[in-house]
């Protein structure tokens, strides 16, 4: 079934540059290797898709049960440069939570969603 | 040798709650408080100050921030680190002793400054040498911006601020260091690590991270369960218990409001993080896949296992140029048909603009209350929304042709679409856009200085 990113992870954005940063991290431990599993860079691209320009690169923290999302070309330039309201990114970390990603039952039970 | 030091962070940014470095004197107790004034741009708007006048282009609310804590700060044997000099060190330095002064402090404290990271002067003669100074991310080299560069820095590390406190410093102010190095400068300076005590210096260079946004690890912006972060309106401001070993524990004040959790400090860990394998300072390279979290006990939270490389050859430069003009203007529009009447109005407006042959470089539309945070990924609005706000922007090197842009919003009241209101702060300004250019440069080629002075 099909589970909002929000129910299972919580997020903090930023940016340097033109570049917006999403950290993902698990609200709980077990639910890290779902996201390892489903929210892809490829994903995360199409999910962003007519905001990031660029490429997506992800990076693993499993210390942290996090996963770290560049996306490059995201904020019409960045810094003083952006027109936009978001010219920092900061809001990309909820926009990620929008995502739905595929889970077991089993998952979801244990999830309650 | 001390084995505990505590290194509290008196503000996020510069223009951060105002009282918060009092409070963090105040309430409980500190041994360093660390201050981070610069952002990325602060530096160009310090030199244009510095332009118009000589004694200006630092931080000026340092100077009476010190006069309000400078004797706490004696009594207490409390050290500050902060890069409040901007390009204006020893101006900076001299304001504060002329308080120390005025509070009858002469011959109580000295204070270091540290200088040697302004190469304004140098950029020519750099360039000369084949040292191109390529943007970091577009990979452009410096001379094609070099008629517009106003200001340029080298990124200094912790290790000129130490030797301003091993000279026995209590106030030591830089010009454009890290934040990190803000806060590494005094675990190196209590407790000795070595300059290749790679593992050590990344730990300091972590806990520097954590607390440089201020309270945005101790409850504020805090996504994880929001409601329930408690009493914000009071909120403590994070401090860092280092200890030798290199591990160290995020905690705030006692009574305070706001919370340091675990999952604070992992969304602070996360943020602006580039590859996490690689956080490059001047001091050392700093492994976040090595980081590891424990509770201590309530609003404390144990940090250890952080791993470290050697330093890179190269600093990180922070160059400002002038890079055009940009105007934002907003209008909002209400129900019923709110939205409808926001893009009839951004239409009429574009049309306007296109018949006055304006060029502009962008020109951005958002609606606030539509899409200005999450884009398309907000889908389709309520067709009864009770308003929207339309927000317009526009960039260009032609600055007549953004004025005249500035001109075009407030007719829309009496010539656009009906229901429209929120035009009371008149037109919008033109800002000059200064843009920041990151640059890598050899070490070799900077020698910073330190200096102290009597106050």
């Amino acid at each position: 079934m099909k589970v909002k990113l929000i129910k299972l992870a919580h997020a903090r954005s930023g940016d340097k540059g033109d570049t917006a940063n999403v950290g993902l991290i698990a609200l709980r431990e077990e639910s890290y290797s779902i996201l390892v599993r489903e929210v892809t860079a490829a994903r995360v691209k199409e999910h962003f898709k007519g905001i990031c320009k660029g490429e997506v690169e992800r990076f693993e923290l499993p210390n942290l049960g996090a996963l770290n999302f560049l996306l490059h070309g995201s904020l019409g330039g960045g810094g003083t440069l952006s027109l936009m309201t978001d010219a920092q990114g900061k809001t990309f970390s909820t926009a990620l939570l929008r995502m739905e990603i595929d889970v077991t039952d089993d998952e979801a039970m244990k999830l309650g969603a | 040798m001390k084995t505990k030091i505590r290194i509290a962070a008196g503000q996020g940014f510069w223009g951060d709650l105002p009282d918060a470095p009092v409070r963090q004197v105040e309430e409980g107790p500190i041994d360093y408080l660390m201050l981070d004034y610069l952002a990325e741009v602060t530096m160009s708007i310090m030199q244009k100050q510095k332009a118009r006048d000589p004694k200006a282009g630092y931080a000026r609310d340092f100077v009476p921030l010190m006069k309000r804590i400078l004797p706490a700060c004696v009594e207490r044997d409390i050290k500050v680190t902060a890069n409040a000099g901007g390009v204006n060190v020893e101006g900076c330095a001299a304001a504060v002793r002329d308080v120390a002064r005025e509070l009858d402090l002469s011959g109580k404290l000295k204070i270091g400054i540290v200088t040697g990271d302004d190469i304004l002067d140098q950029i020519d003669e750099l360039l000369a040498r084949g040292i191109e100074l390529r943007n970091m991310e577009t990979d452009e080299p410096l001379a094609t911006v070099r008629d517009r560069i106003q200001s340029a820095n080298v990124y200094l590390g912790a290790a000129p601020i130490v030797e301003a406190l091993n000279k026995g410093a209590r106030i030591v102010i830089t010009g454009r260091a890290t934040d990190t190095g803000l806060t590494l400068a005094p675990m190196i300076h209590e407790f000795g690590w070595a300059a290749d005590d790679w593992n050590r210096l990344a730990a300091g260079t972590i806990a520097g991270h954590i607390i440089e946004c201020g309270a945005q690890c101790s409850g504020g912006n805090c996504q994880y369960e929001w409601q329930s972060v408690p009493n914000l309106a009071n909120v403590g401001f994070p401090i860092v218990e280092a200890t030798p070993d290199g591990t160290f524990v995020i905690t705030k004040h006692e009574g305070t409001g706001g919370w340091v959790i675990i999952p604070s400090i992992k969304e602070q860990l996360v943020y602006e993080m580039g590859d996490p394998h690689e956080y490059i300072t001047p001091d050392c390279v700093a492994d976040f896949t090595t980081v590891r979290l424990e509770y201590e006990g309530r609003d404390r939270v144990r940090v250890f296992g952080i791993e470290g490389r050697p330093a890179t050859d190269s600093f990180k430069v922070s160059i400002s140029y002038s890079a055009g003009y940009k105007a934002v203007g907003t209008l909002v529009y209400s129900w019923p048909d709110a939205y409808d009447k926001a893009q009839a109005a951004d239409r009429i407006l574009r049309g306007r603009l296109d018949r006055l042959g304006l060029k502009f470089d962008q020109i951005l539309t958002e609606f606030v209350g539509v899409n200005a945070t999450h884009g398309p990924l907000a889908g389709l609005p309520s067709p009864d929304l009770p308003e929207v706000q339309l927000r317009v922007g526009v960039r260009g090197n032609d600055r007549n042709a953004i004025e005249r842009f500035t001109k075009e919003l407030a007719p829309l009241i009496l010539t656009g679409p009906p229901g429209v209101t929120g035009f009371a702060g008149g037109r919008p300004k033109v800002e000059e856009i200064v843009a920041y250019w990151p640059a890598l440069m050899p070490k070799q080629e900077i020698v910073p200085r330190v200096d102290l002075i009597d106050a």
